[in-house]
């Protein structure tokens, strides 16, 4: 299956990684193995099987809606690079306004 | 109602996220009270700190049972959780566990009730579990942002619904249905503007008697019922000024901006957001015994619609004051409340849906915190109905138990205000009426019929309201006719 310059820049883009143009041949070349493997895959009989989501056959345990972790935000804000008012500081990211 | 052009039509899907009401969060055990100091309600699960597992909350799963059944929908056991892949700091996972594939609540309906009297029902498309985010504020630290994570990882469940409603109107109607049954069932406390109940709507337009749908755009941030009306409204007659003047529609998230009253783009994005869904591999499929469900499902209380045939039935009420009580699950037990102690359903409605809801209306209070007690209000209405005091009277003593809190009998002693039912006493004062209006009389005998009224009022003004107007009209007839 062909992949466009087009295609491999939103895959990029969504997976945001920066790719130079020179190694845009060679990653085409792999990705588009890649589908291919995907488009023999697709070919299996698979109407009989039921589907799975998990590769263990076991489901999954609860717990009680308890509240058992207590206030450690001392303990956890001291790996963090910058904190101000008990809030994490990052830098400034607004989604939402033009 | 409604304005926009006759030939038009709308077609409407909403999303409405709610908040679960549990005490710790979804995959972890810390607290999800609201307003607590930032940062202190996130622990290690919630920051996403490495090595951390997510351990599922058994309570949501009772509460999407619930829902699943209220809303006439099938339970999907085994039911998956998938991994919703977006950066954003008030996400530190770099992805929010959602559901895809296997929602836990699927194919189920809703029948709401319009204005006009009609029954319309709306198709659920889904309804899924997923983890809330946590908040940014961009105010005060110069050029950077604070994240509190307090919120990150509360339980939300999201119904979403078919493109089956058709007006500002219908929208309303389903987003409060939705509100009722969550209260109802008790699993979440449905405060719009706390963010509990979050709603997003997704409008196109189309011409009258088209089969296609127009293209859609998904307006964010709603957060009140008068709000959704608005936006909605604001949205349908923007698109169909767009079309007419020969534009486009543009497929894009708008933000209901509430001041101005209109709805703006949101940045559009240069490549369609890819969230790259797939199973989450930190959690197993999650099997829902029969057992569970059945033992789930007998602690659904009873709900809104049948609370409302119940109120028919039981208090020959009729369809409209049911729906209005039963809609909300406070005001339903403060009206049974009522009637236990006055006996008169009829009356107690009347009573909680006219005076009580208008001081509660001038007062902005929600009916728990009403300043007089069912019980309270219950005597109020037994006092007429024994004809201790008028109608008229009571709705005085309703004002001065409103603002004093003092009791019934305490206020009509005080201020003496028993009905006068001493029919010697009564038929004096109408005499005395007779004798000091010889003209009306006159008028009245020559076949002026309307002055009735008038020597009823006075007779009521001379006993300062008190004299039982059912005697004084019965007396009146008699002596007028002499």
């Amino acid at each position: 299956m062909a992949l466009s310059d087009k295609e491999l820049n939103e895959i990029a883009y969504l997976a945001r990684i920066n790719i130079d143009k020179d190694s845009f041949p060679a990653l085409k070349g792999e990705l588009e193995q890649i589908l291919d493997l995907f488009e023999k895959l697709n070919l299996a009989e698979t109407d009989e099987v039921e589907a799975m989501s998990h590769p263990l056959n076991l489901s999954q345990p609860t717990r009680p809606d308890e509240v058992t972790e207590e206030d450690q935000r001392e303990k956890l804000q001291e790996t963090a690079p910058s904190v101000q008012s008990g809030l994490f500081l990052v830098p400034k990211v607004i989604e939402g306004e033009n | 109602m409604t304005v926009f052009n006759e030939s038009w039509e709308a077609v409407i899907g909403l999303e409405i996220h709610v908040q679960l009401a549990t005490n710790s969060k979804l995959f972890s055990g810390a607290s999800t009270n609201f307003g607590a100091l930032p940062n202190t309600q996130a622990c290690n699960i919630d920051l996403a700190l490495p090595g951390v597992l997510p351990v599922l909350n058994e309570e949501v799963l009772k509460m999407a049972v619930k829902l699943g059944k209220a809303l006439n929908a099938n339970i999907n056991s085994p039911t998956s959780f998938a991994r919703k892949n977006y950066f954003y700091p008030d996400s530190p996972k770099g992805y929010q566990i959602s559901q895809m594939d296997k929602p836990i609540v699927e194919d189920g309906f809703l029948d709401i009730e319009l204005e006009d009297g009609t029954s319309k029902r709306i198709g659920v498309t889904r309804a899924h579990l997923e983890e809330d985010a946590g908040k940014s504020l961009h105010e005060d630290f110069e050029g950077q942002s604070g994240i509190d994570l307090n919120r990150a990882g509360t339980p939300l469940i999201e119904i979403v619904s078919e493109p089956d409603i058709n007006s500002p109107e219908e929208a309303v109607a389903y987003l409060k249905s939705i509100h009722s049954i969550i209260r109802y069932l008790e699993i979440s406390d449905g405060n719009m503007a706390e963010g509990s109940m979050r709603c997003d709507a997704n409008v196109s337009v189309r011409k009258i008697g088209s089969d296609e749908l127009g293209t859609r755009t998904e307006t964010k941030n709603v957060n009140s019922f008068r709000f959704v009306e608005k936006a909605i409204l604001y949205e349908i007659e923007r698109q169909i000024s767009e079309i007419e003047s020969g534009n486009t529609i543009t497929q894009e998230t708008r933000l209901y901006d509430s001041q101005a009253n209109t709805t703006r783009p949101m940045r559009t994005k240069e490549y369609a957001n890819d969230y790259r869904y797939f199973p989450e591999p930190d959690l197993l499929p999650v099997v829902l015994e029969d057992k569970f469900i059945k033992e789930t499902l007998e602690q659904m209380p009873e709900m809104p619609n049948e609370k409302k045939l119940r109120f028919v039935n039981e208090y020959e009420l009729s369809e409209y004051d049911s729906s209005l009580l039963a809609a909300d699950k406070d005001l339903a037990n403060f009206f049974e409340e009522v009637t236990d102690e006055s006996k008169s359903a009829k009356l107690s409605a009347n009573w909680i849906m006219g005076e009580l809801s208008a001081e509660l209306n001038k007062d902005n209070l929600h009916i728990l915190n009403s300043k007089i007690s069912a019980k309270q209000l219950g005597q109020l209405i037994k006092r007429i109905e024994d004809s201790t005091i008028s109608g008229k009277i009571a709705k005085d003593v309703f004002e001065k138990m409103w603002s004093s809190g003092d009791e019934v009998d305490a206020i009509i002693e005080k201020e003496g205000l028993q009905q006068v039912t001493d029919l010697s006493e009564i038929e004096s004062m109408v005499d005395r009426v007779i004798n000091e209006n010889p003209d009306q009389l006159k008028q009245y005998l020559s076949g002026k019929d309307r002055l009735f009224g008038f020597f009823v009022g006075q007779v009521m003004k001379e006993s300062q309201g008190k004299a039982n107007p059912a005697q004084v009209n019965e007396i009146l007839k008699e002596k007028l006719k002499e």
